[in-house]
């Protein structure tokens, strides 16, 4: 590595006519010193005290530590990490500004990305995307951007000092978004922005979607989504809650009598898939789902205060490897069971989970069972689960996604005692939206079709996020509501000046 | 906020409601149900729509006090609000002129049975109608019954009105005496529904029950509401609440819906205890 003034001749001397725009260096470490910085690394709850409570387990990054990280940035030329991001935000334009002090310019740059910087900064695998195409990371740990991030949304929270950005004059144009998940609060934070009339419809009481029902309070707490949603109204964006569009409307109303120019279908995968295995409907036997539900959505670890309850025994077992999984063993523990098991048939290597996650659960004291596979769920005689029969497996050649396919090994059947067992192996797409819609093109796993654009076969109806993925993250929810926000304007767009083009000619006949 | 225009108790723990919910009312079928939270707290529960008024923009529900959350709808009051009413949800229910029908409501259930028999009555049926009660003061909607029914049998378990016994056997009577009917729909309480559904199961008389799993989202998210339905497993907020009684797994559901037992008692008495030290409204 060489100093800074020599790195900035070596890069005119190279490219004096490059593509990408010469950046400034604002950073006054040589950028030597600053790899000397280690990564810094957040306040955490203490693992045996947070499993006790469902308070956020990171604390985030103060001042001090936010500027100190910072200055580990290599202010790169041509940053791989902003090309690593789904919605391509310009990471080092934002971290020089936060090491300026100029907190309020550098969430204001996050967010001509990417609207949810507060939930982005806390729930975005980082790890596999910006944070692992991290130059600094190539010898040492990468900058902690996502923890940046999230320390400016939540100086910005803190400090009473979000100002709306600029709204475009109105279009006289309305879109109608099915779904208040991250997906649908970015398509319509984009269009309001624009100057679309946008109008959100959610089927649950409160908005936010899997942000509200799914990410646990320890991962995510639910004041803020509820501040992000009120960020995305202070734009004139009208949330209609307990609307299920399918039931209560339709698309085809929707886009009729109700006179919306456009609809984005951002309804997510919430339909929990089950084992198809003998004993699944026994009482104690949830879908991770219910159980997220339940806590997250309802409050049901504040019962009595909140009405809704849920039932922990004295053993949790859950099945499956991905993020579902690992939040709903735990969130269990948090609920006091005397052990949470988590039962997985794959390795740990091949488990989807991110490794933040993975991590925090061994650190909670969560017993992981790898190359496990459940077989049948034992109940007693009031049709209670008592016992789980496993098998051992053991891994075979790589499947289509490169990922080594279980092989059950015979004679290897045991069973594990329990009374409560979590079914997470996934969730389909959720269909109301498509058996109510004709001529939506789907897919045989239920999600709809749509283009690049997330353009589905119906003109005027777009669609991203889980619903035509199957099951992706929150972060790839934005950047395709960014995509369609995008294709919607295009298309309302053209219509705008279609029918300025019939007024014309129309006036001009009647002149005639 | 859902405005209660107007309520009416029907029996000592059965109170109807009349609820402003102008785009439910609009799209409601019979045997389609809303999810209601009554307060800021509240849990998600499933409620069936008795009638609608799409003039008016309002739903009918009918609410028995059993737990906490129905104890607070039934002491609504006119001008109070449901925090929360969202639907109309389930599929409406498969009506067409069989030719002769039994309905059979059983308690609360004849509120449910009620919009079906109307229904099925629209539709040119011989509707023969059975409901049933505990006893006399548990008997709700026999003049609304009687109205949409060719025939009207009530039955009580004490013989405090009607007649004594149970709807199983005033159905067996009809089927022995005026022949086997083309369909029936029995709705209350599961015992009383998988009893029906013997009944009918020998003589191959095509019956419909309406379930009333748990549930909370009411839109095929949470899978609470999952029963075994000719061997296979449906959600019943979705691709129910109705079922052909004979493929149904009674006996799965009565012990799936007992699942939150102890943690609602536990709510109840807590409620129960506090409105009678403090601060009932009625006092």
């Amino acid at each position: 590595m060489s100093g800074n003034g020599q790195q900035k001749k070596e890069a005119d001397k190279k490219s004096p006519d490059a593509k990408a725009p010469k950046r400034q260096k604002v950073i006054a470490l040589k950028p030597k010193e600053r790899m000397k910085i280690p990564r810094h690394l957040p306040n955490e709850q203490d693992p045996m005290e947070r499993i006790t409570n469902f308070c956020e387990v990171s604390n985030g990054f103060n001042i001090d530590k936010a500027i100190a990280e910072a200055n580990r940035c290599l202010e790169c030329n041509d940053p791989v990490c902003m090309k690593a991001c789904p919605v391509n935000v310009d990471i080092p334009a934002f971290i020089q500004l936060l090491y300026q002090g100029d907190y309020a310019g550098a969430i204001r740059k996050i967010r001509e990305s990417n609207y949810l910087p507060a939930i982005c900064g806390r729930v975005c695998p980082q790890e596999n995307l910006c944070e692992n195409s991290c130059i600094v990371g190539k010898k040492l740990e990468p900058l902690a951007i996502g923890k940046m991030e999230r320390f400016l949304a939540d100086y910005e929270a803190n400090n009473g000092t979000f100002t709306p950005p600029p709204v475009a004059a109105p279009k006289g144009q309305k879109v109608a978004v099915v779904g208040s998940g991250p997906g649908g609060l970015t398509v319509a934070a984009e269009l309001a922005q624009m100057g679309y009339g946008v109008t959100i419809f959610e089927a649950l009481h409160e908005a936010g979607g899997v942000l509200k029902y799914g990410i646990p309070e320890f991962r995510l707490p639910k004041k803020i989504v509820d501040e992000e949603v009120e960020r995305v109204k202070a734009l004139g964006v009208k949330i209609e809650t307990n609307v299920i569009i399918g039931r209560t409307l339709t698309i085809d109303e929707l886009l009729g009598e109700m006179g919306y120019g456009a609809v984005y279908i951002g309804t997510g995968a919430g339909s929990p898939r089950f084992l198809n295995i003998p004993g699944e409907n026994l009482s104690g036997v949830y879908s991770a789902s219910e159980l997220l539900t339940r806590i997250n959505l309802m409050k049901a670890y504040k019962f009595p205060e909140f009405d809704t309850p849920m039932k922990i025994g004295r053993k949790v077992v859950v099945l499956g490897g991905g993020d579902v999984a690992m939040d709903a063993v735990r969130t269990s523990k948090r609920l006091g069971p005397e052990k949470a098991l988590l039962l997985y048939r794959r390795s740990r290597e091949e488990m989807p989970a991110r490794l933040e996650e993975v991590h925090h659960a061994e650190e909670e004291g969560i017993e992981f069972h790898f190359l496990t596979n459940p077989l049948a769920i034992h109940g007693d005689e009031n049709g209670w689960v008592k016992a789980i029969e496993c098998q051992k497996m053991r891994l075979g050649e790589p499947d289509e996604k490169g990922r080594r396919r279980p092989i059950p090994i015979e004679g290897s059947n045991f069973t594990i005692e329990t009374d409560t067992v979590v079914v997470a192996i996934g969730q389909s797409p959720n269909p109301i939206v498509q058996q109510t819609t004709p001529g939506l093109e789907t897919t045989k796993w239920g999600t709809i079709v749509v283009d690049e654009s997330g353009a589905t076969s119906r003109p005027g109806i777009y669609a991203g996020g889980d619903i035509s993925r199957g099951g992706a993250t929150v972060i790839q929810a934005v950047a395709d509501g960014k995509s369609a926000s995008r294709s919607i304007d295009a298309y309302l767009t053209k219509i705008r000046s279609e029918k300025a083009g019939s007024e014309k000619s129309a006036s001009k006949q009647s002149a005639t | 906020m859902y405005r209660i225009m107007k309520t009416e108790i029907l029996a000592p723990t059965i109170t109807k409601l009349t609820v402003e919910a102008p785009l439910v009312a609009r799209k409601r079928k019979a045997g389609n149900f809303v999810i209601v939270r009554a307060t800021p707290n509240g849990e998600r529960i499933p409620l069936t729509i008795v009638d609608s008024d799409p003039d008016k923009g309002t739903i009918v529900i009918i609410v028995q006090a059993i737990g906490k959350t129905t104890h607070i709808i039934t002491e609504m009051m006119e001008g109070e609000f449901l925090m929360d009413v969202v639907g109309p949800l389930g599929e409406p229910t498969p009506v067409s002129d069989f030719g002769t029908v039994v309905c059979i409501g059983g308690g609360v259930g004849t509120a449910v049975i009620y919009p079906i028999a109307k229904a099925l009555k629209e539709a040119g049926n011989r509707v023969v109608s059975i409901i049933g009660a505990r006893n006399r003061d548990l008997v709700i909607l026999e003049d609304e019954m009687a109205a949409v029914s060719d025939e009207l049998i009530v039955t009580t378990d004490d013989g405090s009105h009607g007649k004594k016994g149970f709807v199983t056997d005033a159905l067996q009577e009809v089927i022995t005496g005026q022949g086997k009917p083309d369909a029936v729909y029995a709705i209350g309480p599961l015992p009383m529904m998988r009893a029906v559904a013997n009944v009918t199961r020998e003589p191959e008389i095509r019956t419909w029950v309406s379930l009333n799993p748990i549930m909370m989202d009411g839109t095929g998210m949470c899978g609470a509401c999952r029963v075994t339905v000719g061997n296979e497993m449906k959600f019943a907020c979705v691709d129910g609440p109705e079922f052909d009684a004979h493929e149904v797994n009674f006996d799965e559901l009565i012990a799936r819906n007992r699942t939150y037992a102890g943690p609602e008692q536990e709510a109840f008495s807590a409620w129960k205890n506090r409105t009678e030290t403090t601060d009932c409204k009625h006092l």
